[in-house]
C-alpha cells in the first residue's frame, strides 16, 4: 500500500512539477525493513565493525517512549554518514542522516520507542560502516493523565 | 508492549538501583526539555495575543494581568492575585478570560466553548498561558499575600488540598501527601511543602511529550479531579483558583523556569 | 491543511555551528489507526549549499526537534533548514547565525 501512495505521490510530484518533490529520495526498502539486520544489509553494511568513536548520549530510562532523545555524534574520521535504528520497533530504521562537506557529524533527534529496545548507531566512513548500541527502557509514568 | 520493560525495572529497582533510576530519569527530563516544541506554542501564542479578536476588533494586547495593561514581563510570576476591577482573585486563565469579555466583548460561552485542546488543533487559552508564561522566566514566583480575598483564596485551597470526598473518597493530599510517593514511574511530589512545591509550580504550563499537548494549571487540576473520580470543577471556578493560590503562595521565591516540557 | 510553524536557532559555540530546528507535524504512525503522515526528507543548507541530507521514518516522534552541528561558519550565516512529507506536503525556514 506504501508503494502505490508513494509512487502516486511521486507521479503527482511530477506533474506539478515540485522540484523538492521530484528531487527528494526516500529509501523504502529500507524503511520498510522489518528487521534490523534486514535494513543494514539493504543499506549495504550488513556487519558493521563494532566501535567506541560513536557516542550516544541518551537516557537509560525514558519516562514515555513517544519522545525519546537521543544524541549521537562519530569521532570516527571522515564519517559521512549515520544511521538511526531501533531493535524492537516494527520497522527498526528511524533515519539515516548523510552530511556533506561543511557538516560535521553529529545529530540529536527525538524517536519514538514502543518497548526497551537497542538502539542502534551505524556509521558510514571511507566506505566502511561502524557501529555502536545503548540500551533503552521505556516506562510508563504517572496514572496517564 | 512496555510490559517487559516494565518487569525488568521491577527486578531493577533495587534499592540501590532506584537512586541510579531516577537519576537516569532525570537525564530524560533534561534532554527533553533541551529544544522542547513549547516555542512553537509561544510563538502562537504572541500572535494570538496581539490578534483583534470579538465584537469590539481589539487585541488583547491592553490587558493588565497585574503590572499594568499590557506588561507582561514577570506579570505570570505574581499570579494568582486580587483584581480590584474584577473585585476577584484570579490565576492567568481566569484573568485572560476577563479580558477576552471586558476588552474584546467576546461572551464567556464563546471564549470557554473550548478551553482544552488536543495536539491536532490546541485551545487559544495553551497558546496565550505558554506566551505569557514565557515572559516570567527567571523570576521569583510571587503570588498575592497581602489582600484579605488572597488570604482567604490561600486558605480555601489549603483545605481543599487535604478535604477529601468524590467516589473514591480521595483528596490532592492522597496522593500528593507523603514523602517518597510514585505512581508507576511518576514521584508524586509533597505539595504542600515548599520544597517539592517549588520545582513544580516552577514548571507548569507545560508541553507534555506523551500526548504532545500544551497543559495549563486549569486542566492540571481539572484533570486531578477526574483521576479522582470527582466531577470536573468549572473552568476558572473559585476552587481551582484557590488551590493554584495555594500551591503558588507554597512554592514563594522559586525562579519560574517555565513553560515546562514533561514526560 | 497548511503545514505548521518551524522555529529555529543557530548559534556559533566553540568555533562551530549550532542549529536547532523545531517542526510542526504529526509524524503519524502505522499503528495510529490513522492514515500514514510523517516527514521524510529534511535538508540542511548553509549559505545555499546543501550540508546535511536526511531521510527519516515515522519513527521520529510528533513536532520532531534536531540539533545539527556545522563546521566552522560565522555569524549572519544563512542556514535554511526544508522539509518534504509522504503526502508531498513541505516547509522551509531560513534563518541567519546568531
Amino acid at each position: 500500500m506504501i508503494n502505490t501512495r508513494r509512487s502516486f505521490i511521486a507521479a503527482l510530484g511530477v506533474l506539478f512539477l515540485k522540484p523538492f518533490a521530484a528531487l527528494a529520495a526516500w529509501n523504502e526498502q529500507a524503511f520498510g525493513a522489518k528487521s534490523a539486520a534486514e535494513a543494514l544489509k539493504t543499506l549495504g553494511a550488513p556487519s558493521p565493525a563494532s566501535s567506541k568513536d560513536i557516542l550516544i548520549e541518551a537516557p537509560q530510562i525514558a519516562e514515555n517512549g513517544a519522545v525519546v532523545p537521543i544524541e549521537i555524534s562519530s569521532n570516527i574520521p571522515g564519517t559521512t554518514a549515520i544511521a538511526v535504528l531501533i531493535e524492537k520497533n516494527p520497522f527498526p530504521l528511524a533515519g539515516k542522516f548523510e552530511f556533506k562537506e561543511g557538516a560535521l557529524p553529529f545529530v540529536k533527534l527525538n524517536v519514538k520507542i514502543g518497548e526497551t529496545s537497542d538502539v542502534r548507531v551505524v556509521a558510514t566512513a571511507g566506505g566502511k560502516h561502524f557501529a555502536a548500541s545503548t540500551e533503552i527502557k521505556v516506562t510508563i509514568g504517572g496514572c496517564g493523565g | 508492549m512496555t510490559r517487559l520493560g516494565f518487569v525488568v525495572l521491577a527486578l531493577v529497582l533495587a534499592p540501590a538501583a532506584a537512586q541510579d533510576a531516577r537519576k537516569e530519569i532525570q537525564k530524560y527530563q533534561q534532554m527533553i526539555a533541551d529544544g522542547s516544541p513549547v516555542e512553537l506554542f509561544e510563538l502562537e501564542g504572541e500572535a494570538l495575543w496581539k490578534k483583534p479578536q470579538g465584537p469590539k476588533n481589539v487585541s488583547l494586547e491592553s490587558c493588565d494581568l497585574g503590572l499594568g495593561p499590557g506588561i507582561l514581563k514577570g506579570a505570570y510570576a505574581r499570579l494568582p492575585r486580587y483584581f480590584k476591577d474584577a473585585d476577584r482573585v484570579m490565576d492567568l486563565e481566569t484573568r485572560l478570560l476577563h479580558c477576552m469579555t471586558t476588552l474584546q466583548g467576546r461572551s464567556a460561552a464563546e471564549a470557554t466553548k473550548r478551553v482544552f485542546g488536543n495536539e491536532n488543533q490546541p485551545s487559544e487559552m495553551e497558546f496565550l498561558s505558554a506566551f505569557i508564561a514565557a515572559q516570567s522566566r527567571g523570576m521569583k514566583l510571587a503570588a498575592g499575600t497581602s489582600h484579605p480575598k488572597e488570604k482567604e483564596a490561600y486558605e480555601l485551597g489549603k483545605a481543599l488540598f487535604f478535604h477529601r470526598a468524590g467516589a473514591w473518597d480521595m483528596s490532592c493530599a492522597s496522593c500528593h501527601g507523603e514523602e517518597g510517593k510514585r505512581i508507576r514511574m511518576q514521584d508524586l511530589p509533597l505539595l504542600s511543602r515548599p520544597e517539592f512545591a517549588r520545582p513544580i509550580v516552577a514548571t507548569w504550563p507545560a508541553y507534555r511529550v506523551s500526548n504532545s499537548q500544551f497543559k495549563t494549571m486549569q486542566w492540571r487540576l481539572n484533570d486531578c479531579y477526574r483521576q479522582m473520580r470527582y466531577p470536573e470543577p468549572r473552568f476558572a471556578s473559585d476552587a481551582t483558583i484557590a488551590l493554584s493560590m495555594f500551591l503558588t503562595v507554597t512554592a514563594a521565591g522559586e525562579p519560574y523556569r517555565g513553560p515546562g516540557t514533561k514526560r | 491543511m497548511a503545514a505548521g510553524p518551524m522555529k529555529m536557532r543557530a548559534t556559533m559555540a566553540g568555533g562551530n555551528t549550532d542549529v536547532r530546528v523545531l517542526m510542526t507535524h504529526p509524524m503519524t504512525t502505522a499503528q495510529s489507526g490513522q492514515p500514514l503522515h510523517f516527514i521524510q526528507n529534511v535538508v540542511v543548507k548553509q549559505n545555499g549549499r546543501t550540508v546535511i541530507e536526511a531521510e527519516i521514518s515515522q519513527a521520529v516522534s510528533r513536532n520532531p526537534v534536531f540539533s545539527f552541528r556545522l563546521k566552522g561558519g560565522a555569524k549572519g550565516d544563512k542556514i535554511e533548514v526544508s522539509w518534504l512529507d509522504n503526502k508531498g506536503e513541505s516547509n522551509k525556514i531560513e534563518t541567519a547565525v546568531a
